[in-house]
């Protein structure tokens, strides 16, 4: 058995009365990419959020590191080594792109250790270093995003949608970001482009109707044209 | 914190510019304009300083404090009790020099807002930061609690500053008229702390999480920091700051439990005028409402329409409002 870095087990998030994940569990092996997969509403996203505590599960554990962390505040998960690039982004607009970097820092001293690194992934945001994050094209701000989690040592990645919107050609420099990521740290991802995570991943975990019905290695599920035509509508 | 743009800094430029000409066609000489000018700035200075709190603190947390005038009044009643003969804090022989024992008073003023300051976001209204109504009616009854304490402490008499010290007597005269140089010494402070204020903002570390956490709070927690941390912080300093204008206020306007009510109703004004959460939008506000305070106060003299002074801030707001409905620097969030 691989170990894992993260282990969701069977939660259940409620937003207001919702019952939104009625028992979601996800593994995520450490070193590797784990997509999650599904339609639009189907509780990826929740499930990510789920994990950093910003919706946090009523029942169900998640275990970083074999530590349970369901419950406790989104900062207190996030200095545990756990990096966020949410849905739309979520860069600072009226921050500049350094400050954006700037304010991910958990040492003093993070963005000048991992500057170089993370110019070398985005070089559009070494030139863009002193514009506001709302001047970015979306393709640069979701660079923005991905170099944001870098700045920290993060162990974990949650990345959400991260080519949505975007052009191809910046697709592809996203894609080739996040295959360097993984080689120093762990990835889950939510990607709706079933192309880009079967490159991406190695391995998957469908989510529907706020459950996980299917998980295993990708290369298996782009085999099997049943269970994708299934779950993600795709053929 | 939006980025301003041309029809702003028009709409500033033309307000200002016309309260200026009103202000110069209004008096009769150079020195008469004059008095106008470091009146409106001084009342502008003091407005900022219940103002600025009331701005950032609303960006950053959603909360629209009601009881930063009653901070105000904090800061007036222990400045002017520190410094008097007689009080419950009577520093008049530990520091006989009462120029000497300003400074004392004055700091003495912000300790005690920044600590009921704590004391508020701790104990009251942290519990309640999901429910942004109950915030707001416990600011409000707060504000009405501490009003009757201090009537409590120091009786319904109001204070009228009777202690003689160095700067406050003290005069300048320019163009055949004598300025008061402590209203000066209050401008200065204000633009000093306005320049302090905007430095910390813009280049510390915590400014930068002031400013994202005012954009997206819920991602600056993400980030790995404590936004409860930053909020008590915030909440502090915003009391402390209003105690410090209460104390700066007290020489002039003494103390009593209704010196907080017309400031904090301004300092509303101010923040939807400048744009909700704007930084700059409140210091710029501040000013151009103090200047129309005091045109319009040398407007209403020998007029039967007293009430002139105390609805400019509210005229102000509406002319803004038609021509910048999220205001000087808001964004329409």
């Amino acid at each position: 058995m691989t170990d894992s870095i993260l282990e969701v087990r069977d939660i259940h998030t409620f937003i207001g009365q919702f019952h939104i994940l009625e028992g979601v569990s996800v593994s995520v092996p450490v070193g590797s990419i784990t997509v999650l997969l599904g339609r639009n509403g189907a509780g990826k996203t929740t499930t990510l959020r789920s994990i950093m505590g910003l919706t946090p599960p009523a029942r169900g554990q998640i275990l970083f590191d074999g530590k349970n962390i369901a419950g406790k505040h989104p900062h207190a998960i996030a200095q545990l080594g756990i990096g966020y690039v949410p849905e739309h982004r979520a860069i600072f607009r009226e921050l500049t792109v350094h400050e954006n970097l700037r304010i991910a820092e958990r040492k003093r001293g993070d963005l000048a250790r991992k500057a170089d690194f993370i110019f070398e992934l985005f070089p559009d945001l070494k030139r863009l270093i002193d514009l506001p994050g709302g001047n970015l094209s979306g393709g640069q701000q979701q660079m923005l995003a991905v170099a944001r989690a870098l700045v920290p040592d993060n162990r974990l990645l949650l990345i959400d949608e991260p080519s949505e919107g975007l052009a191809p050609v910046i697709i592809e420099q996203l894609m080739a970001a996040i295959s360097r990521l993984a080689e120093s740290s762990s990835v889950l991802l939510v990607e709706q482009n079933f192309r880009v995570a079967s490159r991406l991943a190695q391995q998957y975990v469908i989510i529907e109707e706020g459950q996980s019905p299917a998980a295993g290695k990708i290369d298996a599920l782009v085999q099997d044209a049943a269970l994708v035509q299934r779950y993600l509508g795709v053929a | 914190m939006a980025r301003t743009n041309r029809s702003s800094l028009i709409a500033i430029l033309v307000i200002i510019g016309g309260l200026i000409a009103v202000a110069f066609v209004n008096s009769n000489s150079l020195g008469n304009f004059g008095i106008t000018l470091l009146s409106g700035l001084f009342q502008g200075m003091l407005l900022f300083l219940v103002a600025s709190g009331l701005s950032i603190v609303f960006g950053l947390m959603d909360v629209l404090n009601f009881a930063q005038g009653a901070y105000f009044m904090v800061g007036a009643y222990v400045a002017y009790d520190a410094q008097h003969a007689g009080g419950l804090i009577d520093l008049t022989q530990a520091i006989p020099d009462p120029n000497l024992r300003f400074p004392v008073a004055v700091i003495l003023a912000v300790i005690v807002g920044a600590l009921l300051g704590v004391i508020l976001e701790r104990g009251l209204l942290r519990p309640l930061y999901a429910r942004p109504v109950f915030q707001l009616v416990l600011t409000f009854g707060v504000a009405l609690v501490m009003a009757e304490i201090i009537k409590f402490i120091w009786t319904t008499t109001p204070y009228s500053w009777t202690e003689v010290f160095g700067v406050r007597e003290s005069f300048f005269e320019l163009f055949g008229q004598r300025f008061s140089t402590y209203r000066l010494f209050v401008v200065g402070m204000g633009i000093v702390l306005i320049i302090l204020i905007a430095l910390l903002l813009r280049r510390s570390r915590i400014g930068i999480i002031i400013r994202a956490g005012v954009e997206d709070r819920e991602m600056v927690q993400s980030l790995g920091i404590n936004v409860q941390t930053v909020f008590t912080l915030v909440f502090t300093l915003g009391c402390a700051i209003a105690a410090l204008g209460g104390a700066v206020a007290a020489p002039f306007l003494g103390a009593s439990t209704t010196i907080g009510d017309i400031f904090l109703l301004q300092a509303i004004a101010v923040v939807v005028l400048g744009g909700m959460g704007s930084y700059e939008g409140t210091a710029i506000g501040s000013v151009m409402v103090g200047l129309a305070v005091a045109v319009a106060q040398d407007a209403a003299i020998g007029t039967s329409f007293a009430a002139l002074p105390s609805i400019t801030p509210m005229l102000l707001l509406i002319l803004v409002l038609l021509l910048r409905p999220s205001g000087l620097f808001g964004n329409a969030r």
